[in-house]
């Protein structure tokens, strides 16, 4: 599959050189990023923190190859993302990045099920005759009558359970959170959390933006942004 | 494939999620389809059926005079008769040559014609006359009711002239204009059966009286507006028409033989002509509901900005983003084509049988080839309004996209 990686022990999993994202508007160029350089190491659980519109969320964008920086590189697994087209980077978001969203962002007309189904049969192009998903599911918490349920119909805490099971059922090296607790209760929150901190210990590499810091308090280390730039 | 089958999964459900703009948009292509079948079906059948009717008049040739009636066309009085222009005729002469070389292959006969106007009581009128050898019109000339003209006061009339003027047998009628000079009064002793558009005679609204009734009234004896001959074997055509042009054009053009075969190339040319125009008419609707799918695609995505965002975000190709809206373009196309092509069968039929009289040859492949030439265009003009949106989808930012309420 294109934009797949393979994990190396002797360099970054994750490297931001000089990274500098600039949105062009009518009233005059917002800097979101400024010469951002970053290191992450594969297993890394990594915090980023900040005010609002301090360039957290432009910054996730960019881990996750939504968005292209201005000018700097960002490397995955040594590969320069510069050098790849739309195509592979699609497949990188597919294949190595699992991507947690606030507002979970499930499918409105897939059901819980489907929506984990999508990207395994984007990358597998067959259904899964293994019971993968259904096990993903259940782990999630995810019962075989619930998994039937289209979105709208389910909990918010279902609904992120549903949406981490989504990101980590094509095996992704990268964890991407953005707020994943934002739209949950404390206690759910809590329990997402610790699926997350789990997560990590089984090796996979976490980013996760949070305004808390009981929640960043979870990761192995806290990076704080502030007008763009890493203090 | 299965990525493919969850692509198309979406497209079915996002159909079914508008079900009214979807029935609706489809309803436009499904109007579309109808037209265009319709207007072919209703095309073909006319000229099927007009080539049934000028088949069965293959074993009919007419021979002109070389410079007045070439080039095909429904025999018309006035164009060569005795009375007409003075070159525009076949002469005596000729037609005793033709006469003795195609006698032995069925009837001939020469015809004087002539348009002129005629008097019944108060009403006047414009008819054709034609005047015929009294012993040839019992060959050629079915009578319903009365008797063959024996003098040159009795006429036989077509049944669409004695519907029109209320004539019954012993009606009299008076040829010519009586504030311009004497007119010649005639008697109906005959009704002709109904024959139709024909090659040699269109005797329905015409007057047929003998050569002496028709030469007294307009002189030119000897000066035939054509020759008519009706073959006894329709394989004969060929050879007979070559045997007249090859004998009687030896020197110079002097006649021209036709067949029904001209005038069924220049009836189907028009015909085919009109077909084309009214399909073109009919093909404005589709357009219409071109314009419908467009919208309705163009609503869909954005109504689905988000979900954009979101397939793209983990992991979606944008050709796989512009499959989703070309499927959902083509499901409306082809539901459209499909339904359309059920209402043209039985619309079709309707109009066919209204417009033409007959559904004989509804069925014949030069007529139902009309549904699926109308399910192509439908189905391709949908899937192409589908086109831009689904490129426009396709090339949506996922970070804008995500964004989207």
């Amino acid at each position: 599959m294109s934009g797949e990686v393979k994990g190396m022990n002797d360099q970054p999993l994750i490297e931001l050189r000089d990274v500098t994202k600039v949105y062009p508007l009518k009233s005059g160029d917002v800097v979101a990023l400024d010469k951002v350089s970053l290191s992450i190491q594969g297993g890394d659980f990594v915090a980023i923190m900040g005010p609002s519109g301090s360039g957290k969320s432009t910054l996730l964008n960019q881990l996750g190859c939504l968005d292209r920086p201005t000018s700097g590189d960002l490397l995955i697994a040594g590969r320069n993302t510069r050098e790849m087209d739309d195509h592979e980077l699609t497949g990188l978001r597919l294949n190595t990045i699992g991507y947690i969203f606030q507002k979970f962002n499930l499918i409105p007309l897939l059901s819980a099920y489907e929506n984990v189904e999508y990207p395994y049969l984007m990358k597998h192009r067959k259904e899964d005759d293994t019971g993968h998903i259904s096990s993903l599911l259940a782990m999630m918490g995810i019962d075989r009558s619930l998994a039937a349920h289209k979105p709208p119909e389910l909990s918010g805490g279902q609904q992120q359970r549903v949406a981490i099971a989504r990101a980590l059922v094509n095996d992704p090296q990268i964890l991407l959170c953005d707020e994943p607790t934002g739209n949950l209760d404390s206690v759910t929150g809590g329990q997402i959390m610790e699926m997350i901190d789990t997560l990590n210990k089984q090796g996979r590499t976490v980013l996760m933006v949070t305004h808390d810091p009981t929640i960043a308090e979870c990761a192995k280390r806290t990076i704080v942004i502030r007008d763009g730039r890493i203090t | 494939m299965k990525g493919k089958d969850i692509i198309f999964r979406l497209a079915v459900r996002s159909i079914r999620l508008h079900f009214l703009r979807s029935t609706l948009a489809v309803l436009g292509i499904v109007i579309g389809v109808v037209a265009i079948a319709t207007m072919g079906m209703m095309g073909a059948n006319m000229t099927l059926s007009v080539t049934e009717q000028l088949s069965e008049m293959g074993n009919i040739l007419v021979v002109k005079e070389s410079g007045g009636g070439g080039g095909g066309g429904m025999p018309g009085p006035g164009g060569g008769g005795g009375s007409g222009s003075d070159e525009d005729y076949i002469p005596e002469d000729q037609f005793r040559d033709i006469e003795r070389i195609a006698s032995k292959y069925g009837t001939v006969y020469a015809l004087y014609s002539e348009s002129d106007t005629i008097e019944v009581g108060d009403e006047t009128r414009r008819a054709s006359i034609y005047g015929l050898d009294e012993s040839v019109i019992p060959d050629i000339l079915t009578l319903t009711d009365g008797a063959y003209p024996k003098s040159t006061s009795s006429v036989i009339i077509g049944p669409s002239l004695a519907e029109r003027l209320d004539l019954t047998l012993g009606s009299k009628i008076d040829i010519g204009d009586s504030d311009e000079g004497p007119t010649t009064t005639v008697r109906v002793v005959g009704i002709i059966e109904e024959r139709g558009m024909s090659m040699d005679l269109n005797t329905d609204s015409a007057i047929i009286g003998s050569e002496k009734l028709f030469t007294g009234i307009y002189g030119g004896e000897g000066e035939y507006g054509q020759v008519n001959i009706v073959l006894d074997d329709i394989n004969d055509a060929e050879t007979v028409s070559t045997e007249i042009t090859d004998q009687l054009n030896k020197k110079e053009e002097q006649v021209t033989v036709q067949d029904s075969s001209r005038m069924l190339e220049s009836i189907t040319e028009t015909l085919g002509t009109m077909t084309t125009f009214v399909m073109a008419i009919a093909g404005i609707s589709l357009l219409v509901a071109a314009v419908s799918i467009f919208n309705v695609m163009m609503m869909s995505v954005t109504e689905r900005i988000r979900e954009i965002g979101i397939l793209r975000s983990i992991g979606t190709q944008k050709n796989e983003v512009r499959k989703m809206f070309i499927y959902e373009s083509a499901i409306l196309g082809g539901l459209g084509a499909v339904i359309g092509a059920v209402a043209s069968l039985t619309i079709g039929w309707v109009v066919v049988l209204a417009m033409v009289g007959s559904t004989e040859y509804f069925l014949a492949p030069a007529s139902v080839m009309y549904v699926p030439f109308a399910m192509a265009i439908g189905f391709v003009t949908c899937v192409l309004s589908g086109v831009y949106p689904a490129w426009s989808a396709s090339n949506l930012d996922p970070i804008e996209a995500l964004r989207a309420e």
